[in-house]
């Protein structure tokens, strides 16, 4: 009976498999926030939290998520202050999701503000954080005002290879030096629009929040 | 060379190059005029003959389908009727048996009854009262002629109208109490009629009924007498009947869609804790493709399960079975049945947990931690829902009864709108090959039209010279008949 039944199994998985040409894309979605810990951005934070919680509310069973901080040196696995790929079942990832907002909560209500903003190091991070995890959809959602302060020594001028990622720069306050010169912030999003832009990714900056839901939805 | 090179050929004026050209075109067409006419008209014939070919050869497929079409309707009315004349035969079968079978029973006891009752007759028979045997005597003596102041003969008298009166009173009273024991018999006769007559009336009942189903059976063997013949009529009624069954079991067949979808929308969200909520098969994800086949599984059980209580016929394998395989197949149909049904209600009552949860988590994250309001009601939900997830899968079962008839009558129907379209079809090769026909005629014509001038000198030459001129627009009639 086994020499019947295991060969059928294998031909109709063949047939299965081979119904499409196409190699399987998952359709997982995983989104790697950067959260900038920089000076009084800190003080954003609270509005990083409610993001969060809602970006947690709107992923499904066997998305990923991970939250970074970005500080002197971000690209680090030791700034990634939660991480998790959800459960298959739906119960089960309810309960990751209120795990990981927990472990939010106690990170802002610890968090000190760093000296310097290593937002490309972050940047790196994620993305190779995303293509190990092997998702379909990949989103890394900046939650900084773009000003990127280096270490004296720190190199970054490295190209960003974010082919199918999507970029989004939320939340981008205006300092007041922008304040003084416009033109300051303008330049700030155009540099970053074009570097993310040369590396083949998408580019949007979302400053209401509102706006987000079509970003984080898969 | 140019094109203008070429035109201005003959003249630097372009009306007079206009004027030679047209005139030596025209020569040209005029003496080519016979091999053009014959190459339209070959064309056009050609053309003529292949759509009506093709015309025909639709026309005599239709008629093959229709004829075709007619043979599976009459075969399907007659399986039909059989169907019908056999579940007649079996209710009489069953009247015969149940009713009949106590006929005995019923004879023997009005049998009993009418002896009974010719007993009680027999013994009310009115006996007349016995006249005394000496009445004669007494009436010869009565009648002696006693002379008138004879006291002994008086007394003699006298002591027979004495006795006469006592016998007279002795019998009279006999009689009475014969007369009121007849009546006393005539009485208890009464309950024996009345049981006879409800007896009677029973058969009558019985007998009335069998003879309904006789004349139902009558009416039956009727249709099916003219299916068998193959009557206009009876093809018109059965084709009527399939549309109609075609529309009818369409329409209940969309009902039982959409409970379909419901039980598809209850059990496919809580099958993601069965079977993971982020994997796909074939573009679709796992858990809806799993919820799915849990509804197809449920209609193919109801399938088998109705083809094994014989009320469908879609597979002749389980219908030839032997009954007591029968049985036992619809007992486990009907157990896979109630354990997926059972499923379905936990599955239904999963969802309702799931629904709370992912509301409490909500309200967890986007709400600030507000806590969800418990609606205390809430049991109704999960009660329906459990309920309804219990239920649609027995309900599912009986997507067989019009799926049979819709299978059966859409062979018929689209037998009937692959006729109509053939005939569609070879109308339409029909009306290509007519004009095909006009078409090479105005050809002609407006060939002979654009060398009208050299066809009028021809015609006035040859009028002189008393030939008749060439005529151009009769192709297919007389230059054809000139031809053969």
């Amino acid at each position: 009976m086994k020499k019947i039944i295991i060969p059928m199994f294998a031909v109709m998985a063949l047939l299965l498999a081979g119904c499409t040409n196409k190699p399987e894309v998952p359709n997982t979605h995983g989104v790697y926030m950067l959260l900038d810990t920089s000076g009084t951005y800190t003080n954003e934070l609270k509005k990083a939290q409610l993001i969060i919680n809602y970006t947690l509310a709107k992923l499904n069973p066997g998305d990923t998520f991970a939250v970074a901080r970005v500080d002197t040196g971000s690209f680090s696995e030791k700034d990634i202050v939660a991480k998790v790929t959800f459960d298959d079942r739906p119960s089960m990832a309810n309960r990751q999701k209120l795990k990981f907002r927990d472990d939010i909560d106690r990170f802002v209500k610890s968090v000190k503000p760093s000296a310097y903003t290593d937002i490309t190091g972050g940047m790196l991070q994620a993305i190779e954080y995303l293509n190990e995890a092997g998702v379909g959809k990949k989103t890394v959602l900046i939650f900084s005002d773009l000003k990127e302060e280096l270490k004296k020594g720190y190199v970054r001028d490295i190209p960003l290879q974010v082919g199918g990622f999507d970029v989004v720069a939320l939340n981008v306050t205006k300092l007041r030096s922008d304040n003084v010169d416009p033109r300051e912030y303008m330049d700030r999003l155009t540099m970053w629009q074009k570097r993310v832009e040369s590396g083949e990714g998408s580019w949007r900056v979302i400053n209401d929040l509102e706006r987000l839901e079509p970003v984080i939805i898969n | 060379m140019s094109f203008s090179d070429i035109y201005l050929l003959w003249s630097d004026s372009p009306a007079i190059s206009a004027v030679i050209w047209s005139i030596i075109i025209m020569i040209l067409t005029y003496l080519a005029r016979d091999p053009m006419h014959k190459i339209i008209e070959a064309f056009s014939g050609g053309a003529k003959h292949a759509f009506q070919q093709a015309a025909d050869a639709l026309l005599g497929s239709s008629q093959k389908l229709a004829e075709r079409n007619r043979e599976v309707l009459v075969a399907a009315g007659m399986e039909a009727s059989e169907r019908l004349i056999e579940r007649e035969f079996s209710r009489i079968d069953t009247i015969v048996h149940r009713d009949l079978a106590e006929y005995p029973t019923l004879h023997r006891k009005i049998s009993d009854v009418v002896t009974h009752i010719d007993e009680d007759y027999k013994s009310s028979a009115e006996a007349p009262p016995e006249a005394p045997g000496w009445g004669k005597a007494i009436d010869a003596v009565a009648n002696i002629q006693a002379n008138k102041g004879d006291p002994m003969v008086g007394q003699v008298l006298q002591s027979i109208h004495g006795s006469m009166e006592k016998s007279h009173q002795h019998v009279l009273e006999e009689y009475r109490k014969s007369s009121r024991t007849r009546h006393m018999l005539l009485k208890k006769m009464r309950p024996f009629w009345r049981r006879m007559d409800g007896d009677l009336k029973q058969v009558n009942e019985k007998v009335t009924g069998l003879l309904e189903r006789s004349a139902v059976i009558d009416q039956k063997m009727d249709e099916y007498e003219n299916i068998v013949a193959k009557t206009d009529g009876a093809v018109r009624t059965l084709s009527s009947s399939s549309l109609t069954q075609f529309f009818i079991a369409g329409f209940v067949l969309a009902i039982a869609v959409g409970g379909a979808m419901i039980n598809f929308n209850l059990i496919a969200r809580p099958m993601q804790e069965m079977v993971g909520g982020s994997g796909m098969l074939m573009g679709y994800k796992t858990a809806n493709i799993a919820a799915l086949v849990i509804i197809l599984v449920e209609v193919a059980m109801g399938l088998f399960l109705m083809e094994s209580l014989r009320i469908t016929r879609l597979f002749p394998v389980i219908g030839s079975m032997r009954d007591e395989m029968r049985v036992r197949m619809i007992w486990i149909t009907f157990s896979i049945l109630l354990i997926l049904a059972s499923v379905e209600a936990g599955l239904a009552y999963m969802r309702e947990i799931l629904s709370q949860d992912d509301a409490a988590l909500r309200a967890s994250l986007i709400a600030g931690g507000s806590e969800v309001a418990v609606n205390a009601q809430r049991w109704i939900t999960t009660a329906a829902q459990m309920g309804m997830g219990f239920i649609l899968p027995f309900a599912l079962v009986f997507v067989a009864i019009p799926l049979e008839s819709f299978i059966h009558s859409s062979r018929t129907v689209l037998g009937m709108a692959g006729v109509g379209m053939l005939r569609g079809l070879a109308f339409v090769m029909s009306m290509i090959a007519g004009a095909s026909h006009y078409a090479g005629a105005a050809l002609i014509s407006l060939y002979d039209l654009i060398i009208f001038v050299p066809l009028w000198v021809e015609g006035l030459v040859k009028g002189k010279s008393g030939s008749e001129p060439k005529k151009g627009l009769d192709i297919f009639g007389s230059q054809a008949a000139k031809e053969v």
